[in-house]
């Protein structure tokens, strides 16, 4: 008798462990593993590689994950980015003001998955038919339009990447390096971190995660995931939450896509392959179901960054990057068979 | 007027969306061969029909697997890794080229039957289980060729996809096979009929007695070794091998499938839909290719095809269903 009742507390936590902290942990295990056979991959430098290069995936993840956790999909995201970063590019090379240049394509992106949600919620069109006929169009639009060349040529404060934190308080062209205050220096390797893409990733994902789960119109797309039906009765609208839904991974594409667009001095007129794969991968991984109503963006972000880490500790212990794919395909599998394991633990000790 | 159109379906031979999909099939045939006098030539279209033979084959169990509500996307990294591996063995293991073939084909139905094992064992959904398998079939096969090509196949090993067997390119005659076999199956017997009931409704299928994870392994595993196939004929069509090959081929084999009328949700769907919607994607490709329109415009246009088409059937469906 007692026994069980000792027991019960530990099982309780060992089994509420939620997908976030084992990303922690993961990630933590990975750079510490990592980083004894080869200390360079925990070097600063290499920190700031990482994320800087990634966080326009964790930005799309969180709106990947809003849809997904609305029970839709969207594997147009990887082809939509691609075609708004070149209209952002184009835009800066033609002279337009820098802000217009970002701002532009977050508005376009928002309308396109407008139109989108407006298919799935008010036509019922599945959203994986919707955004296949998407990713169709947009694939082929762009490469028709730019006839494959590449854009270069930005001007300099197009670039978000050189922008870093301390530029903004100490107010020095972006690019250059800042003249560091005697008192800040020994904070600098932190300020080096945060560039823009990477306080754009924290922020976008810590304000996504307070409105998922402190606000009635982010509970809703839980409800509506959840069971569609329910939500209804209960006076959700399935299609204006959906409209929103959309809306709002339209809002989350076109950050991430200027993020995408801003960081490398040449933008290339092809969809990263696979990108979409890897945007539902890392919101899969970090917890979202596929089948609606549970998961959060601060898993996904988490994940976006566990699978980017793998992608750079495979290179710093010497396996050859090809083998990266595998790898991100056996993580799926592990997490997921978890989360199955999990749920089963937890059923049984009901 | 409403209803006997309700009830015309039944006696008609194709269902509503295959008409939708014969009419835009015969407009865009009639248009494109005003377009093109090149389009309409028996030549041209054998060899479309040479070049749709990858996806066609794929499209067939993939029909099966979304007639039962479920999905494979896995299917262009199976194929990628089952021609790398018809290749490595070939070429790096030493076996005979009949014995590397057989072991790619067999590659792919242990491809599929992995699938097939995790979505009904462990009851993984199977979007989530063949999206890891997209990632990890085609990450070995990139990890086991480290990106390097295999060239040089005997001339023989070329007839399967270059070749022609009574004027008519050898793997259309395959896929001709193919679509008899999986359209009987689907329309003629229980095993066929199953799948809708698993698809219509999985847990009244259950409680109806029918072997549900036997009949999801069987085309999860079919779905990997015309994987395997394709493969097979996609090496032997250009003469190399590229851990690449196939990528992104389970769009084209999706929209081909949900083109025709199979609805993503399961329960509904016909092989000979499949086929109009092969047909009419290949074909489209082709004439706009032909008319001038640059290759990468046309799949702009299947992409919206894709959409009408499934708002035409939704709209009469819909219309159908207001006049009960």
């Amino acid at each position: 008798m007692s026994a069980t009742i000792a027991q019960a507390p530990a099982r309780k936590w060992r089994f509420s462990l939620s997908q976030e902290w084992l990303l922690l942990i993961g990630i933590a295990t990975l750079f510490i593993v990592v980083g004894l056979i080869n200390p360079r991959f925990v070097a600063s430098r290499n920190l700031q590689s990482i994320l800087l290069a990634n966080a326009y995936v964790a930005v799309a993840a969180i709106g990947m994950s809003v849809v997904i956790v609305s029970g839709n999909i969207d594997i147009s995201v990887g082809s939509l980015i691609g075609v708004l970063a070149s209209i952002s590019g184009a835009l800066a090379v033609a002279g337009v003001p820098v802000f217009f240049a970002w701002a532009i394509p977050v508005v376009i992106s928002i309308l396109v998955m407008m139109l989108q949600g407006a298919l799935v919620a008010y036509l019922r069109i599945p959203s994986i038919v919707v955004t296949l006929g998407m990713l169709s169009i947009l694939k082929g639009g762009l490469i028709s339009v730019t006839n494959g060349v590449w854009i270069s040529g930005m001007p300099d404060s197009f670039h978000l990447a050189q922008w870093h934190l301390l530029d903004l308080f100490i107010a020095a062209e972006p690019g250059k390096q800042a003249a560091v205050p005697e008192s800040l220096s020994a904070l600098k390797p932190m300020f080096d971190l945060l560039t823009m893409p990477v306080l754009f990733m924290l922020f976008l994902t810590l304000g996504a995660a307070w409105w998922m789960r402190n606000t009635a119109k982010g509970r809703s797309v839980y409800a509506v995931g959840g069971n569609a039906e329910a939500a209804r009765l209960c006076g959700i609208p399935r299609e204006r939450t959906l409209m929103m839904v959309f809306a709002v991974h339209g809002l989350f594409t076109g950050l991430a896509a200027v993020l995408f667009a801003t960081q490398p001095s040449v933008i290339q007129s092809t969809v990263p392959p696979n990108l979409e794969l890897t945007i539902i991968t890392a919101s899969v991984v970090g917890g979202v179901s596929i089948l609606g109503g549970t998961g959060t963006v601060i898993g996904s972000t988490l994940a976006a960054i566990l699978i980017a880490a793998i992608g750079s500790a495979l290179i710093f212990v010497n396996i050859s990057p090809y083998w990266l794919r595998a790898a991100q395909g056996i993580l799926i599998l592990v997490t997921v068979l978890a989360d199955i394991y999990r749920r089963r633990q937890r059923g049984l000790a009901r | 007027m409403s209803a006997t159109e309700a009830r015309a379906p039944k006696r008609l031979p194709l269902a509503p969306h295959e008409i939708v999909l014969v009419v835009i099939l015969a407009i865009a045939l009639a248009v494109l061969a005003t377009l093109s006098d090149r389009f309409f030539t028996l030549d041209n279209l054998l060899n479309q029909g040479r070049l749709m033979t990858e996806v066609g084959l794929i499209a067939m169990p993939m029909t099966f697997v979304i007639v039962t509500g479920g999905i494979d996307l896995s299917v262009g990294s199976t194929m990628g890794l089952c021609a790398i591996l018809l290749g490595y063995s070939w070429k790096n293991f030493g076996f005979p080229l009949e014995l590397a073939i057989v072991f790619a084909l067999l590659v792919g139905t242990v491809a599929g039957f992995i699938n097939g094992w995790f979505i009904t064992r462990l009851k993984v959904p199977p979007l989530i289980m063949t999206i890891s398998t997209l990632a990890l079939y085609r990450g070995l096969a990139e990890g086991i060729s480290q990106a390097h090509s295999v060239r040089g196949y005997p001339e023989g090993f070329y007839l399967l996809g270059q070749g022609e067997v009574w004027g008519v390119p050898t793997q259309l005659w395959l896929l001709v096979v193919a679509i008899v076999i999986f359209a009987v199956i689907l329309a003629r017997t229980t095993f066929g009929r199953s799948l809708y009931a698993i698809g219509y409704n999985e847990t009244g299928a259950r409680f109806s007695g029918l072997p549900v994870d036997r009949i999801k392994l069987a085309i999860y595993t079919a779905s990997g070794l015309m994987a395997g196939l394709a493969a097979w004929i996609f090496v032997s069509r250009v003469s190399t091998t590229r851990s690449d090959m196939g990528t992104g081929i389970e769009l084209d084999v999706i929209a081909a499938v949900v083109l025709g009328g199979t609805s993503i949700f399961g329960g509904v769907g016909t092989i000979a839909g499949t086929v109009l919607g092969l047909l009419l994607i290949q074909l489209l490709k082709d004439g706009l290719a032909l008319t001038g329109v640059k290759g990468d415009a046309t799949i702009v246009v299947i992409g919206a095809v894709l959409i009408l088409s499934i708002l035409i059937t939704n709209f009469a469906q819909r219309r159908r269903e207001q006049g009960r």
